[in-house]
């Protein structure tokens, strides 16, 4: 699998000389953000077996701190240099997660999606009405990327290599991660939490921890989703963009960090080129049909249907 | 003094709508641990429904029959054809209602378009009644609200307690191997389960047509506010629907009284309160 991963970031690093504009902007970098905010959710439900509705709000309040402390046509904020907003949205959204798993560490399973859910429209309504931090409805406009040294960051190849090294950065944190004894101690409690308590270890840390860090992979993906988008209002923390990231994630499989960017551009394909197969209005239908299709059909996902057909080919070869 | 009162009373209108719309949601999860979420389209479908078929015949009480009898069908179907297959599987479950949900929200953007309903009410609840000691007007409709809501609590109640059926459904809640093994057809009892709170559900859309009005967007509302009273008043107890509809209507009005900006902000305060509390809701039974 390593070995896949690495060939993969070559070939995606090389992109850029054959595609298009319009291809790093709108489908790959789209997608790699996506994916970063499916990949938060997905270690969530891969460690710690819970499923949450909330990573869209921690990668909002993320977006949302970028564009306080950045240039914005709200008029709301203070600009601060781009480092400090970045370390502060990290910070923030990490907090926050901390926040949604201290509010959810008692529940699991159905529990956990009702509840975190519940967090997350809270939250879209408290943004709706708070105008003094989140401008209410119509939110914060005119946000753009920084320039390091001369560089600007929202130009489309160099926006498309900062999205790929986040992605990268985003699956090696989460590999590491899970692997350390903080990690470990999380995947225990997904198995057995009673004995994990039993050898000495609080859950509830534990737990803490795991949203804590989701938090702070959803604040990457939040803060290259605001550059990207130039905007953050109250209709990204919504739960359209909340159901779309369940969806890429399920699409592309919960196993391994790699399924939620296999979901991720799956679901922007789908939703940029389904215009011309069917009716624009029509994409809620059959994106909700493909999701009907994965959970009955395949519920591992793209990356489950991958593993079948690798292991099929190999059953045949060594035959 | 007045002034309280009134929103008193507008939480308590809008408790019963909470509880009307929640009861067929904690039915279903209450015996069969399915966490519906196709509960808002099921709902909003009843209303559009019943929309049409009041505005076809003139007849409310048909309407509302005809909105709950499509959404007790299509709920039904849903539970004896894709749902009952995973029973068990709770995820899988939650994750597949979710995209019935998208499915039919989309189709019914597509057949009802984006426009605000509102179902005509009969003449007779038209006007308005003054409160006595209070001496403020007060509209029918939300009296008659609150009579359904009692109503439609007494009728759930009785059903549970002292039917048969009433009597299947709690054992099923408390061993679902047993009830089988004692030769019930467990798939039959969901389906019928299904299909009453997919009744109640419906009708439950078509009141709220009449008293609020409906749109697209107002499943997911719907679907919201009974997730809240559920969880705030424990999943799966009718009683825990109405004491936490009760809680979220009063809350909600309250605070859109007192501190109009964050109005949510109250519920949500409520529910982490309860769950800090009591994680499986203030009537809840414990789940070890």
């Amino acid at each position: 699998m390593n070995r896949f991963i690495i060939l993969l970031l070559i070939i995606c690093s090389v992109l850029p000389v054959f595609a298009a504009d319009f291809w790093l902007t709108q489908i790959l970098s789209r997608s790699i953000i996506l994916g970063v905010m499916a990949l938060s959710l997905t270690f969530l439900t891969a460690y710690l077996g819970v499923v949450s509705f909330a990573q869209v709000t921690l990668a909002g309040i993320a977006g949302y701190t970028i564009a306080y402390f950045s240039a914005n046509t709200a008029g709301i904020g203070a600009e601060l240099p781009w480092v400090f907003a970045v370390l502060l949205a990290l910070f923030f959204s990490t907090i926050a997660g901390a926040l949604v798993g201290l509010i959810a560490r008692q529940s699991v399973g159905i529990y956990s999606i009702m509840i975190t859910l519940a967090i997350s429209m809270a939250f879209f309504y408290f943004t709706r009405q708070n105008y003094s931090v989140f401008n209410g409805w119509t939110g914060f406009s005119g946000i753009s990327a920084p320039s390091v040294m001369g560089l600007d960051l929202g130009a489309p190849v160099v926006f498309y290599y900062v999205c790929l090294f986040t992605g990268a950065l985003a699956t090696l944190f989460v590999v590491k991660f899970s692997s350390s004894p903080l990690g470990l101690s999380i995947q225990g409690v997904r198995d057995a939490a009673r004995r994990v308590r039993a050898i000495g270890i609080p859950t509830s840390p534990v737990i803490v921890s795991a949203y804590a860090f989701s938090g702070l992979i959803a604040g990457m993906a939040g803060i290259l989703n605001v550059w990207h988008q130039e905007r953050v209002s109250s209709f990204s923390v919504g739960l359209g963009p909340t159901i779309d990231v369940l969806i890429i994630s399920v699409i592309g499989g919960m196993r391994h960090p790699l399924g939620a960017f296999i979901g991720a551009i799956t679901y922007v394909m789908i939703d940029t080129f389904a215009i011309d197969l069917i009716s624009r209005d029509r994409f809620n239908t059959v994106i909700g049909l493909v999701l009907l299709l994965i959970v009955i059909a395949a519920p591992e996902g793209i990356l489950g249907i991958l593993k079948s057909v690798k292991e099929r080919i190999k059953k045949i070869v060594l035959n | 003094m007045k002034f309280f009162f009134i929103v008193f009373f507008n939480g308590l209108t809008l408790a019963a709508l909470y509880f009307i719309a929640a009861c067929g949601f904690t039915l279903i999860f209450g015996l069969m641990r399915t966490v519906n979420m196709a509960h808002g389209a099921l709902l909003l479908l009843g209303a559009y429904v019943g929309y049409e078929v009041v505005e076809i015949t003139g007849l409310w009480t048909v309407g509302i029959i005809a909105g709950g009898l499509t959404s007790a069908i299509v709920g039904a179907a849903i539970q004896a054809y894709i749902l009952g297959r995973y029973q068990g599987d709770e995820l899988r479950q939650t994750l597949i209602t979710i995209a019935i949900s998208i499915i039919m929200a989309d189709l019914m953007l597509w057949a009802w378009g984006g426009l605000t309903y509102q179902i005509s009410l009969p003449e007779m609840l038209l006007g308005g009644v003054r409160l006595p000691i209070l001496n403020v007007g007060y509209s029918s409709v939300r009296l008659t609200l609150m009579a359904m809501a009692a109503v439609t609590g007494i009728l759930l109640w009785l059903l549970i307690a002292k039917t048969k059926l009433g009597i299947i459904i709690r054992a099923g809640v408390d061993d679902r191997e047993m009830l089988q093994a004692l030769g019930f057809e467990t798939k039959k009892i969901f389906v019928i389960v299904f299909a009453i709170g997919g009744m109640l559900t419906g009708m439950a859309g078509v009141i709220t047509g009449s008293a609020l009005s409906i749109a697209p967007g107002t499943d997911m509302q719907f679907l919201l506010s009974s997730l809240v009273v559920v969880i705030v008043g424990g999943m799966g107890s009718i009683g825990g629907a109405a004491l936490g509809a009760l809680l979220i209507g009063m809350a909600e009005q309250y605070g859109l009284a007192y501190a109009p900006t964050y109005g949510v902000v109250f519920t949500f305060v409520i529910m982490i309160a309860v769950l800090a509390i009591r994680p499986q809701g203030l009537l809840g039974r414990s789940e070890k």
